[in-house]
């Protein structure tokens, strides 16, 4: 998972390794750093955008707020903390009358869990009384989310007596 | 050293197996130093003894010509034809046990080799079903009576997984197995992948190519390769595994427009047995197309997942007499190694 932090920073020298040392300080992994000097705010405040990796794990969860605390006491301003996007993403193969047994119901349910979506959707009908194939393709909050999602997808397949393919692990 | 051998199940395996000893007798006494003697062949008629070594040729000529090992001409009075088929209280050393897998009952392999290690006799086995249904007795049997218990061929026929896992990564610690364990479902996938063929259309074919049984549901609804796993899982993982703890599932039902779906995303669906932190899995999977484990044809794969090798991957025919015969021949040789030394 991948969370921004938008921050402002004062355009004096130095104020860049300021605000970056408590994230090497909690050993997080930064993944971009965008210094915008060019949209310097009225307020003459440098925004800067901070991406970092986390796990969905609580511990990575605490670290970043730790990270934030201390951003916060070192007097950086911190405009907001990005909304996490989904980065997890494969594909499932569903097999069976899935057009009579919800398609909609199906997608609900993943897009529902709040931590995945179904980004992209491929279906196949060779006819009226035959089975369809249908891809699945779907982003997720991490891998822990993605295997959530495959587990509620087999879950439902199972139901509706759907046949699914699922992507092996690399 | 000389050695002595008894052949119990004289199908295609077991017949193979006597003309591989037959033709390659030459070899194996001039370079490895192996005088292998067969004195007991057996099938569902019954069994023929000769302490002094069954003339092989001849053997495989009655099986061939009669349909049955005990219709052979006793020229010598040294040969005995027997009407039950297990092994008597004969003098020798290894058993090449070859009957049909049974999943059932395991019989009457399980006995036949049960029998044997419990003697002390070394077994060399290609047969599934008693590895499976009671592993931990065949096992503390060889172990109890100092005898060796070797099947490579009941995993992959001549690729060897088990041999390469226990004995060329020795000393590694064997973090996962995975691979497509069975040919006739490789082969349809791959059919109906290039051709967009049906499922039925692809099977009937594989049945008129004799890659396909004309029951094929041990092999499509994934029972051979769950079967397979659990020998991996047992022999290379140290675990107690049965055919049930394996989450199955086949290939029926697959639509060559999913096959379709998945090559859009340059993937191809394969059926994937693997056993990884305890779990044992067969199912169909997406695979990526260029990823080693994506291969065609009635091929087999493996790949073990190693803390200090890494990933090592093997590929053969897994099928077919001849490889068979080829893992079976090995254990042989390696058996015999072990007591030469």
């Amino acid at each position: 998972m991948i969370t921004t932090l938008n921050l402002e920073l004062k355009d004096v020298p130095g104020q860049l390794v300021e605000a970056l040392e408590p994230f090497s300080k909690y050993g997080t992994n930064i993944i971009s750093v965008a210094h915008h000097r060019e949209k310097k705010t009225p307020k003459g405040t440098v925004p800067v955008e901070i991406s970092v990796e986390t796990d969905s794990e609580e511990e990575d969860k605490e670290r970043l707020d730790e990270v934030i605390a201390e951003l916060e006491e070192r007097g950086v301003e911190i405009v907001s903390v990005g909304k996490e996007r989904l980065e997890e993403s494969f594909s499932i193969i569903m097999i069976g009358h899935i057009v009579h047994k919800g398609i909609r119901e199906m997608i609900d349910l993943i897009d529902d869990t709040g931590f995945a979506e179904v980004i992209d959707l491929d279906l196949s009908m060779p006819g009226i009384n035959e089975r369809s194939s249908a891809r699945f393709f779907i982003k997720a909050a991490g891998k822990k989310y993605a295997s959530k999602t495959v587990e509620l997808m087999e879950e439902a397949a199972e139901e509706k007596d759907l046949k699914i393919i699922k992507e092996m692990n690399i | 050293m000389s050695a002595k051998v008894a052949i119990a199940g004289f199908g295609t395996v077991g017949q193979e197996v006597a003309r591989v000893l037959l033709n390659k007798s030459k070899n194996l006494k001039n370079i490895l130093g192996l005088d292998f003697s067969v004195v007991f062949v057996s099938d569902s008629s019954g069994s023929v003894v000769k302490n002094d070594g069954i003339n092989l040729k001849r053997i495989l000529k009655c099986k061939k010509e009669k349909g049955s090992v005990t219709e052979v001409e006793k020229q010598t009075s040294k040969l005995k034809t027997y009407e039950d088929s297990s092994v008597p209280s004969i003098d020798y050393d290894v058993l090449i046990e070859c009957t049909p897998t049974n999943i059932k009952d395991g019989e009457p392999g399980m006995s036949n080799m049960l029998n044997a290690l419990k003697q002390g006799k070394d077994v060399v086995t290609s047969n599934k079903g008693p590895l499976v249904l009671d592993w931990m007795s065949l096992k503390n049997a060889a172990k109890s009576n100092n005898a060796k218990l070797k099947f490579e061929a009941a995993v992959g026929g001549a690729m060897p997984v088990i041999n390469l896992a226990n004995d060329a990564l020795i000393g590694n610690e064997i973090k996962s197995v995975r691979g497509i364990f069975n040919g006739t479902c490789n082969y349809i996938l791959s059919r109906m992948t290039a051709e967009s063929l049906s499922y039925g259309q692809v099977l009937s074919e594989a049945q008129d190519l004799g890659i396909a049984e004309t029951d094929p549901t041990y092999d499509v609804e994934g029972i051979d390769t769950a079967l397979k796993v659990a020998i991996i899982a047992n022999a290379v993982m140290g675990m107690d595994a049965s055919y049930d703890d394996v989450k199955t599932e086949g290939i029926v039902g697959i639509t060559p427009e999913a096959l379709k779906l998945a090559k859009e995303d340059n993937k191809v669906v394969k059926l994937i047995g693997e056993v990884e932190n305890g779990n044992l899995e067969v199912a169909p999977k997406l695979v990526p197309a260029e990823h080693p484990l994506a291969v065609g044809g009635t091929l087999n794969v493996a790949s073990i997942k190693t803390d200090l090798a890494g990933e090592i991957t093997v590929t053969g025919r897994g099928a077919g007499a001849k490889e068979t015969a080829s893992s079976i021949l090995s254990d042989l040789i390696s058996i015999s190694k072990m007591r030469k030394n």
